[in-house]
């Protein structure tokens, strides 16, 4: 009998290492338990829990439009997106609707913070397989979108803007003028991610044909976002489930069929520019009008299930509220794209290096809170 | 065959790195282009934008008069219970008794700065100020009274 975190072989030879929970490599706390055959990866059991805060729990005692706040902690790197799921689930069982105007703003918000994220992305999959150099070039361009989102949201990262009806405030006076900024300054610099990372030999061979997963085998696992998308699954929400407007937008959803960590991010990569253009589209056409629909002071859904969901920067992000006809819901439940996307971890990194782990995880994009939750 | 592969793929990957390399170096020479900022030197000219969320403040007049009736509606919007406010009865110079607070009590340590208790105010009583700097050494003083000793409330704030 071993403990849980404690290295040993097993009676096959296979040596047991634990990865974490504070592993660097691991963007957080996440725990996980490998069984190596020399380099080789046989098995591997992820531990959850190490960042858990009952947040499902905490929702059903607040109301709805304090909940919202809570889930910029799940995913922080789309804060705005998750705010944005849980809104539209209370509209939806309102039967209201944001006015133009303030879908225009979510969906630009919602877009500059999926450029952040990223970028964010870009930088700790360099940093993970050996590059400190380019989270540099990330971090420029991302500390100017999170300037933007400072100044019209308040906060830099959990922004808590978008509430049921709308958004909280108009957008500041600079907001139009400093996103052309902003994307005139990402569409400039973008050459140099290709030359100091996408280009670089080393880079690609580190990616290309490891961690493959097959399209058959996404869908079973429930791999959702860029992943899925990597190995051929057409699944962007935005596209098939349109919200916020979406479904007025010119955009391309992104699909690669290599599955491997090098078509995971080349997806990822291309999602960057659809981005840009849909920000483009949008930015010098927002709708005059109410940037608030006017709702009650307290807000209670109608008895019965609402179910809404979104495309994060990582995925299907879904909100499921059961209400009782009470100001709070009955029951709160998030499926959040980062538990299913984890779960294919195993499939992907069997029989690889371990080296390759790092690679793997990386390009899945793994943010824990959101698993814990 | 082989020899030209071997060495067409070292050119290759002397070349992707030369490539990266370049980047680098013309950063490292043009330095006006690097946007580091460089807190805390900058403190002087550290602006922070107009809606930042530092803390949750109550502005005074200069006659010592804030705008809080006490309607408590920061409270109960506030999802963490950061806020209390304690109320007092108090005579008003025509004889009525009115509703006014005492002590506005303002949790920093437990506020996570989602904005809720500004948007609820009816009266604009509180806003967020722009401090971000909070570290102390003890944890009792985050817990803050808003509201001046002996403030009163503003006039026709209250109709």
């Amino acid at each position: 009998m071993t403990l849980l975190g404690e290295n040993h072989i097993t009676e096959e030879g296979q040596f047991v290492i634990n990865m974490g929970p504070q592993h660097p490599a691991t963007h957080g706390v996440l725990h996980l338990k490998i069984w190596l055959d020399g380099e080789t990866i046989k098995k591997i059991e992820p531990h959850l829990g190490y960042i858990h805060r009952s947040i499902e729990k905490m929702c059903e005692s607040l109301t709805y439009r304090q909940y919202i706040y809570t889930t910029s902690r799940m995913d922080y790197l789309s804060a705005h997106m998750n705010n944005q799921a849980c809104a539209l689930a209370v509209e939806k069982g309102l039967q209201i609707e944001a006015s133009p105007r303030a879908q225009a703003i979510r969906v630009i918000l919602a877009e500059l913070t999926r450029l952040a994220s990223h970028q964010l992305w870009w930088a700790a999959t360099g940093l993970d397989l050996g590059g400190v150099t380019p989270f540099f070039y990330a971090f420029r361009e991302r500390e100017a979108i999170n300037n933007i989102l400072e100044e019209t949201c308040g906060t830099r990262l959990t922004q808590n803007f978008v509430v049921p009806g709308g958004i909280m405030y108009d957008i500041h006076p600079n907001f139009q003028n400093h996103v052309k900024q902003v994307i005139k300054q990402i569409k400039d610099n973008f050459h140099e991610y290709d030359e100091i990372l996408t280009g670089n030999v080393i880079f690609q061979n580190r990616l290309q044909g490891v961690g493959y997963i097959s399209k058959e085998d996404a869908i079973s696992y429930g791999c959702t976002g860029p992943t899925a998308r990597a190995s051929g699954v057409s699944c962007d929400i935005r596209k098939q489930f349109p919200y916020d407007g979406y479904d007025k937008i010119q955009f391309d959803e992104i699909i690669a069929t290599g599955g491997d960590c090098w078509a995971r991010y080349e997806v990822r990569m291309a999602e960057m520019l659809q981005s840009v253009h849909i920000i483009e589209q949008l930015i010098d056409n927002i709708p005059e009008g109410d940037f608030q629909t006017k709702t009650k002071a307290v807000l209670k859904l109608p008895k019965g299930e609402f179910y809404q969901r979104v495309e994060t920067a990582r995925g299907e992000l879904g909100v499921y509220l059961v209400s009782d006809g009470a100001a709070t819901p009955y029951r709160c439940k998030f499926r959040s794209p980062g538990f299913s996307n984890l779960s294919a971890i195993p499939h992907m990194a069997k029989e690889a290096k371990i080296g390759d782990l790092m690679a793997i995880m990386a390009t899945v994009d793994l943010v824990i809170p959101d698993i814990d939750r | 065959m082989f020899l030209k592969d071997y060495f067409g793929t070292i050119f290759k990957s002397v070349k992707s790195l030369l490539t990266g390399m370049k980047l680098t170096g013309y950063y490292f020479t043009h330095l006006k282009e690097i946007v580091t900022e460089e807190y805390p030197d900058n403190r002087a000219t550290l602006k922070m934008a107009d809606r930042f969320r530092g803390e949750v403040i109550m502005p005074h007049n200069d006659n010592n008069e804030h705008r809080c009736t006490g309607c408590q509606a920061c409270e109960l919007a506030c999802p963490n219970g950061t806020i209390k406010i304690i109320t007092k009865q108090e005579t008003l110079p025509d004889g009525k008794k009115k509703k006014r607070i005492d002590t506005f009590v303002y949790r920093l340590d437990m506020c996570t700065f989602c904005n809720l208790c500004i948007v609820a105010c009816p009266s604009d009583a509180i806003v967020m100020g722009h401090k971000f700097e909070h570290s102390v050494y003890d944890k009792k003083q985050l817990k803050k009274i808003l509201n001046n000793p002996d403030s009163k409330l503003m006039e026709g704030v209250e109709e």
